[in-house]
């Protein structure tokens, strides 16, 4: 339900901003250009989601592997470390470490995709962790007795289990990923950032207003349907 | 058959087990009961290599279980514990079905064993294969609990205190199905507990533990007749011992032929407790004895004491 | 420091030695010709650090002494800037004045693994003597600082030609975030209170600000300029209050948005700390519903809310710095004119002095927290 409303404005908003110039120039009569024209509306969605997705799932990737090897007996002295990385990873404010992926990277949307990665990964690993932990103990000990091997185990018992927990911090990941992309455009990425930053630069408040409702239905689309399937796997 | 051969566990420097021999027989019903603390779940771990003994062996059916593939043995051996320990994602038939899936039985075999086992288990609201666990009450969700551990027809069963937390009407229902299905199938289950009353009434053998130690082995009326040592004869109840054997034995052995008149009736296969209780309910020291159904004789109050010459 | 904790385990040290191993190999300092070209990467000292890596975790694996490995470590987080410190004023010996040393990944990511290691070793050891391992160390790279060895390295000369300039961004970064905090905890705590009471209603208020949590940033921030605008030109006194279209004013008004929602979340969340049983209990024993919020609820919520408070302060200073891009000034400036400019010294003073507060602000409810924690 949540989804449907916000997925519905991005759609109406993608089919009539295109063609929606007279309206902002009757709004705003001064300004000369008042559409944003220098890359269409639609590859705009879809740089911006393409770059979210694709740094999404290399955070999950990475967060899930790595959750999974620091719950492993093998792995737990490393819980502590990979802990520590969570908790100062995160007091890094998304724009810290976009900033710093740009002496590393260049310009453009490099940066941001290491940005978006790095930052993404921690609510992913974070949430893999907990919820490993949070698996109760007599399942495991029954699966143990019962002739689970260690990766079946794992698969077919922690995962499962754990997969509502998971599936927040994916969400979580990408929500920020998507904010985070916003302002990558500030570094040269072209994303749905861009008309809001040029607006912002060359005083065009219409610029403004178009990404800036683009993007907020984009994230809360992406919001409500993640949340509609981590809710899903929840239902349990 | 199990077989525990100078058997010895030391956790952070404090001996658990020590030097222990102990054999089971099979299709027995065998019982270890002890106080918290005593090393009998620490012995039961032993046997699916939950736990890895410090010395001696293990031997299943003439196999060490060392030697053995561990999942092989584990999958072959059923396990019951008080948790239960249900997974929460998976339907009630998916938690039965689990060690057979494992062993890669069909599909249809797997099918007809679950509705086998939640007839067997009296778990018969329509449409239960299909809950969740968390669905369930308690009592139903370890009757579920057992038929996971009886899913692949094991030939040992493994249990831990199985029923220690459920109310006492669950419990005794819970206590004569097993019993029943252990009978039928000839099952060797070696169970844990630390309640007398439930290791009396379900054990072929009782084997006690303190400290480490299995103190005395043998039948429930040899444990409560010719106790090994003072402790032994503690724990078992003191005088009130005697009680006990009132449990375990059948009104059967006692009866006399000739038939009484009036009062109710108590059947042939019923404890000498139940008897007690029916006279004590009714006020009266005779009571007759049935059957199937058909009179065949009477049991008086002096019947229940046994003289001594 | 007794020895008794000798049996850490190691595969953390295995693990953060190959990070700082492999770092060896990654660019230590670069040589800019000024502050805006690139510069090309210099390791004057690959060896002596590679070896440096393998005698810590030669060191921590033969010798398994816990304080041995807490001193090595200490020293490796210390030496390593006073490395780079001493490397730059060599590599600036004889090049032209305009020439900037930056620091490289390699610096950074040894840095972060000798860190990490340090946190490691520690690990198990009293709150005492952690605090004094943390505190000596930060002594020793201040007065490092204070001597001057950090001199030549290209962050601090951008800090010194920018010095006022920089001064004036911090506070007024701390300014908007205090300002923030203030304002989402005065109406943050009343109206969470009123959430807590009302169930029902208190979920679709906490439901309303999810949903605005959800919109980025850059987009709430901007489009509220519009607004803003409107209510100066309608009402003017407010414009000469700076309720411009850019500026402060729509700034802190969006954070205080953001601030709001785990505000409401965590003094919920604190209200439910003390449980029902114990709140009834206390009804029957005769205490007013005031007592009961004073001497029960507070005091087993005020850990929880401080927790909450931690997040919201970090989360603030952070989206502070993208404040900056409508006009609100702060660290976030320093940031984007940089990145504006291709000053990479620029961005990078900002970006540390940003992680820095934040960090501030993190150390300090943790503070807080663990001393509510030890009063409740």
């Amino acid at each position: 339900m949540r989804a449907i409303l916000p997925l519905c404005i991005l759609v109406a908003l993608l089919l009539v901003l295109p063609h929606a110039g007279p309206w902002f120039h009757a709004w705003m009569p001064t300004l000369s250009h008042p559409l944003y024209a220098r890359t269409s509306f639609h590859a705009l969605t879809f740089a911006h989601l393409g770059l979210v997705f694709a740094a999404t799932l290399v955070a999950t990737v990475l967060g899930l592997s790595l959750g999974i090897v620091a719950t492993r007996p093998f792995g737990r002295s490393l819980l502590p470390t990979v802990r520590a990385v969570a908790v100062i990873g995160q007091t890094f404010p998304p724009v810290a470490v976009l900033a710093i992926a740009v002496p590393l990277l260049g310009f453009g949307a490099a940066p941001t995709f290491l940005a978006l990665v790095l930052y993404g990964v921690l609510p992913v690993l974070g949430q893999t962790v907990a919820g490993l932990d949070a698996v109760p103990p007599a399942a495991l000990h029954a699966a143990d007795g019962m002739g689970y091997g260690r990766w079946r185990r794992l698969l077919e018992v922690e995962l499962p289990l754990a997969a509502g927990p998971i599936m927040a911090g994916i969400r979580l990941s990408a929500i920020v990923s998507i904010g985070t992309a916003t302002i990558g455009s500030a570094v040269g990425a072209t994303t749905l950032g861009s008309p809001i930053v040029e607006g912002l630069v060359g005083n065009n408040p219409a610029y403004v207003i178009q990404g800036s409702l683009l993007v907020g239905a984009l994230a809360l689309s992406v919001d409500g349907l993640l949340g509609a399937f981590e809710r899903y796997v929840r239902r349990l | 058959m199990i077989v525990f051969e100078g058997v010895g566990k030391r956790f952070g420097g404090r001996s658990v087990i020590d030097g222990l021999d102990l054999r089971i027989e099979d299709g027995e019903f065998f019982v270890l009961v002890g106080p918290s603390g005593s090393g009998k779940s620490t012995l039961l771990r032993m046997v699916n290599r939950l736990v890895t003994p410090d010395s001696g062996r293990i031997l299943v059916d003439g196999d060490d279980v060392a030697s053995v593939d561990v999942e092989q043995l584990r999958r072959g051996i059923g396990y019951a514990i008080q948790s239960v320990g249900l997974f929460p994602h998976r339907t009630v038939g998916e938690n039965i079905a689990t060690v057979p899936r494992l062993l890669g039985w069909s599909k249809r075999d797997i099918d007809a064993r679950v509705d086998e086992l939640l007839a067997l288990l009296r778990l018969d609201d329509p449409g239960i294969a299909d809950r969740y666990p968390r669905t369930l009450s308690g009592g139903q969700q370890q009757r579920v609990g057992v038929a996971r551990a009886l899913a692949a027809r094991p030939r040992i069963v493994l249990m831990d205190e199985p029923f220690g937390a459920l109310d006492p009407l669950t419990r005794e229902s819970l206590q004569s199905a097993l019993r029943t299905i252990q009978r039928d199938t000839a099952t060797t289950i070696l169970f844990v507990t630390h309640d007398m009353d439930e290791a009396f009434g379900l054990g072929d053998r009782v084997g006690l533990m303190l400290d480490g130690h299995l103190v005395q082995v043998g039948t429930p009326l040899e444990l409560i007749r010719q106790p090994a040592d003072e402790r032994v004869r503690e724990f078992v109840g003191g005088s009130r011992a005697r009680l006990r054997e009132l449990a375990i034995r059948p009104v059967r052995e006692r009866m006399r032929n000739e038939i009484a008149s009036g009062g109710a009736a108590v059947d042939i296969d019923a404890s000498l407790q139940d008897a007690l209780g029916a006279m004590l309910a009714q006020g009266r020291d005779r009571l007759r004895v049935e059957e199937k159904g058909r009179v065949v004789g009477s049991i008086a109050l002096a019947d229940l004491v046994e003289r001594r010459g | 420091m007794t020895t008794d904790v000798r049996k850490a385990p190691f595969l953390p040290v295995a693990v953060l030695c190959c990070l700082g191993f492999a770092a060896v190999w990654l660019p230590f300092l670069h040589v800019a010709p000024n502050r805006l070209l690139s510069g090309v990467a210099r390791s004057p000292h690959e060896i002596v650090l590679a070896v440096a890596w393998l005698a810590v975790a030669g060191l921590a694996w033969f010798i398994r002494s816990r304080t041995l490995a807490i001193a090595c470590v200490s020293a490796m987080v210390v030496a390593l800037p006073w490395l780079a410190g001493h490397d730059a004023g060599r590599l600036l010996d004889g090049a032209a004045p305009t020439s900037r040393v930056q620091t490289g990944a390699g610096f950074w990511t040894m840095w972060l693994a000798a860190g990490l290691l340090l946190l490691d070793r520690l690990r198990g050891l009293s709150l005492r003597w952690r605090a004094a391992t943390w505190a000596a160390i930060a002594l020793a790279v201040l007065s490092l600082a204070m001597g001057g060895a950090f001199g030549d390295i290209a962050i601090v000369r951008e800090y010194r030609a920018q010095r006022g300039v920089f001064i004036d961004a911090f506070w007024t970064h701390v300014a908007l975030s205090g300002t923030t905090l203030l304002l989402a905890l005065a109406i943050g705590l009343p109206l969470g209170a009123w959430a807590w009471r009302a169930k029902r209603a208190g979920g679709v208020l906490l439901g309303v600000f999810s949903f605005l949590q959800t919109v980025p940033s850059l987009a709430l921030f901007a489009l509220l300029i519009g607004p803003f605008a409107w209510l100066a030109r309608a009402w003017p006194a407010l414009g000469a209050l700076g309720f411009g279209g850019t500026g402060a004013a729509p700034a802190v008004f969006a954070l205080v948005l953001y601030a709001l929602l785990p505000v409401l979340r965590y003094t919920v969340t604190g209200l439910d700390a003390a449980p029902a049983d114990a709140r009834d209990a206390a009804r029957g024993l005769g205490m007013s519903r005031w007592h009961v919020l004073a001497r029960i609820q507070v005091p087993l919520g005020l850990p929880v809310l401080l927790s909450g408070l931690r997040i919201v302060a970090v989360q603030t200073v952070g989206l502070a710095a993208v404040a900056s891009l409508i006009g609100a000034g702060g660290l976030g400036r320093f940031v984007f004119l940089g990145i504006g400019q291709g000053a990479t010294d620029m961005v990078l003073l900002g970006t540390l002095a940003i992680i820095a507060l934040a960090f501030a602000m993190d150390l300090l409810f943790q503070g807080l927290h663990a001393l509510a924690e030890v009063r409740a």
